[in-house]
């Protein structure tokens, strides 16, 4: 049976889709405490025996299955570190489904960080969606750190959509993956920060095996005065591919530092970055003026296309 | 009916004064299509941009329908009814092709409406609906949507600046029978087609010879063009395609 209130409804909503309890597996956490867990036969979920955490288990060959694992904060002032660990079984094919929501109406800040270990077995697909919401108009912060950490086995795949659009005040996420052989990575984040908001990405994927490949793109837009740095990091081992794209769109007074890196140490480990960082395009608003919009209205259509 | 009544249009060029458009007067009548051309720097481009609202003139007033639209924003004309195409199509990353027709129409848009839009530009639907408008498109490409989203409009005016401007002689041809096809079916609204294209001017109404800011002729298609082929302004697309 799962518990919430119409402020942790509404974040689940916004971080998940979530209308209601999902089919599959689940394990809501609201402020602090477990709020409503679901198995399947071949899914379990249990809580670490020090408290800190659950660990997904997954059994080989598990497909179109999910797992929703979403976090509410809804008072004031709460601090929490949460260590959830994913094992997934070889040849499984799963979606995972996190993300945070704080609403904080208070004066003390609230805090979640939680970090995520994929270990992924060989020839298994994993979707994972993130996503990272905030609201409530208390002077306390939202703030959200996120550690994510994968370990791809051979022939595995993961494909991450990480997504920070609204409300968190701080945030510093950390991804590292590490690739054995033809495993695949590939990372959209999008990321919309506001007001005096800060946000810090770090990217750092190792390909460590013939054939791994990965395709790190980051899209993101910093308005009024908030922060952004983007920090990715590829280092290619033996023979394999790496690709990252960080492209932003900078407004009002914002600042965007991006600090692309890529590390060959094998002769036929192929690198590529892309960077960029530049206001709206003028012509693309008067292009959607012509078509009858409000440069305001140009102006949205044009951040929600690039976040789409 | 559109009228512009002694327009003149100046740019300030390093801290001079630069005449682009000079006491201009030019009436486009309903179910006319009318072309204009003339020597590049002559102002063209800058006309379109005057009638579309992007450039406002310096001098003189602009008319739709009998109504003052000089001081109107680009937003405004267009929802007046004034279409515009670009000479160089603008690329979204991010928007796909079923948004911006979608934005275009100002309503939602069925796939299979948007669809309908797409091939009469000759593109396959199912292979560029949700296609990116980035730079992964080709001049061709980008030209062909660039026109089905003013085609989704149904504007009272539009301007075409420069439509051939950029693209290859593959879709130079497409392009030309897609013009065919819409002056056969202009209803009640009008074209203004900015080109020096031999088989564009052959379709227009009328032709219009704009050079060094002034109109230096105007008059039906058949009294202009036998003086006009072969010179700048009645370019071939090229010899070979003859």
């Amino acid at each position: 049976m799962v518990k919430l209130d119409e402020i942790q409804k509404r974040l689940i909503r916004e971080i998940a889709d979530l209308h209601e309890v999902p089919a599959g597996a689940y394990n809501f956490r609201a402020n602090g405490g477990l709020a409503g867990r679901n198995t399947t036969a071949n899914i379990d979920i249990v809580s670490k025996e020090n408290g800190s955490g659950i660990d997904i288990h997954i059994k080989p060959g598990t497909v179109k299955e999910s797992v929703h694992i979403p976090v509410v904060l809804s008072e004031s002032g709460l601090k929490e570190t949460v260590y959830n660990d994913f094992f997934v079984g070889e040849n499984s094919d799963v979606v995972i489904v996190a993300g945070c929501g704080i609403d904080n109406c208070g004066s003390q800040d609230s805090e979640h960080d939680g970090i995520h270990r994929f270990y992924v077995g060989k020839n298994a697909r994993v979707r994972y969606v993130e996503k990272h919401y905030g609201s409530g108009d208390g002077m306390g912060k939202r703030i959200l750190n996120p550690v994510t950490e994968v370990y791809l086995e051979e022939g595995s795949t993961m494909e991450m959509e990480m997504v920070q659009i609204k409300g968190v005040d701080s945030t510093e996420r950390t991804t590292v993956a590490e690739m054995k052989k033809n495993a695949r990575l590939v990372v959209r984040e999008r990321l919309m920060t506001h007001g005096t908001q800060r946000a810090l990405s770090v990217y750092k994927v190792l390909l460590q095996e013939e054939g791994s490949s990965a395709d790190v793109v980051s899209r993101s837009i910093a308005r009024d005065s908030s922060y952004q740095k983007l920090d990715l990091c590829v280092v290619g081992n033996a023979p394999c591919k790496g690709h990252t794209e960080c492209d932003s769109i900078i407004m009002d007074e914002g600042t965007i530092l991006a600090v692309p890196s890529l590390e060959a140490h094998h002769v036929d480990a192929s690198l590529v970055h892309e960077a960029a960082i530049g206001k709206i395009a003028g012509e693309q608003l008067i292009k959607l003026m012509t078509l009858g919009l409000t440069e305001k209205e140009a102006e949205e259509e044009i951040i929600n296309g690039f976040l789409a | 009916m559109l009228e512009l009544k002694n327009i003149s249009f100046s740019v300030d060029a390093e801290g001079e004064k630069k005449e682009i458009i000079h006491n201009l007067n030019l009436v486009v009548e309903d179910r006319k299509l009318i072309v204009i051309t003339g020597p590049n720097g002559g102002g063209k481009s800058s006309l379109a941009k005057l009638i579309a609202g992007i450039e406002k003139p310096t001098a003189g007033r602009i008319f739709l329908d009998g109504k003052d639209i000089t001081d109107a924003t680009v937003t405004e004309r267009a929802q007046m009814g004034i279409g515009f195409a670009f000479q160089q199509p603008v690329r979204f990353k991010g928007i796909q092709v079923l948004t911006l027709l979608r934005i275009a129409a100002g309503k939602t848009l069925s796939v299979s409406e948007a669809c309908s839009y797409l091939s009469e530009v000759g593109l396959c639907a199912r292979d560029y609906i949700h296609r990116e408008v980035n730079a992964s498109l080709s001049g061709g490409e980008l030209k062909r949507i660039e026109i089905a989203t003013v085609m989704a409009r149904h504007s009272r005016l539009t301007v075409f600046d420069e439509p051939e401007a950029g693209i290859d002689l593959w879709s130079f041809q497409n392009l030309i029978r897609i013009f065919e096809s819409m002056r056969s079916n202009i209803q009640d609204s009008a074209m203004i087609i900015i080109s020096h294209q031999e088989r564009i001017l052959k379709i227009a109404d009328e032709i219009a010879v704009l050079a060094e800011g002034r109109l230096e002729r105007c008059g039906p298609r058949d009294e202009m063009l036998p003086a006009l082929i072969g010179t700048e302004s009645a370019q071939d697309a090229c010899s070979r395609l003859k």
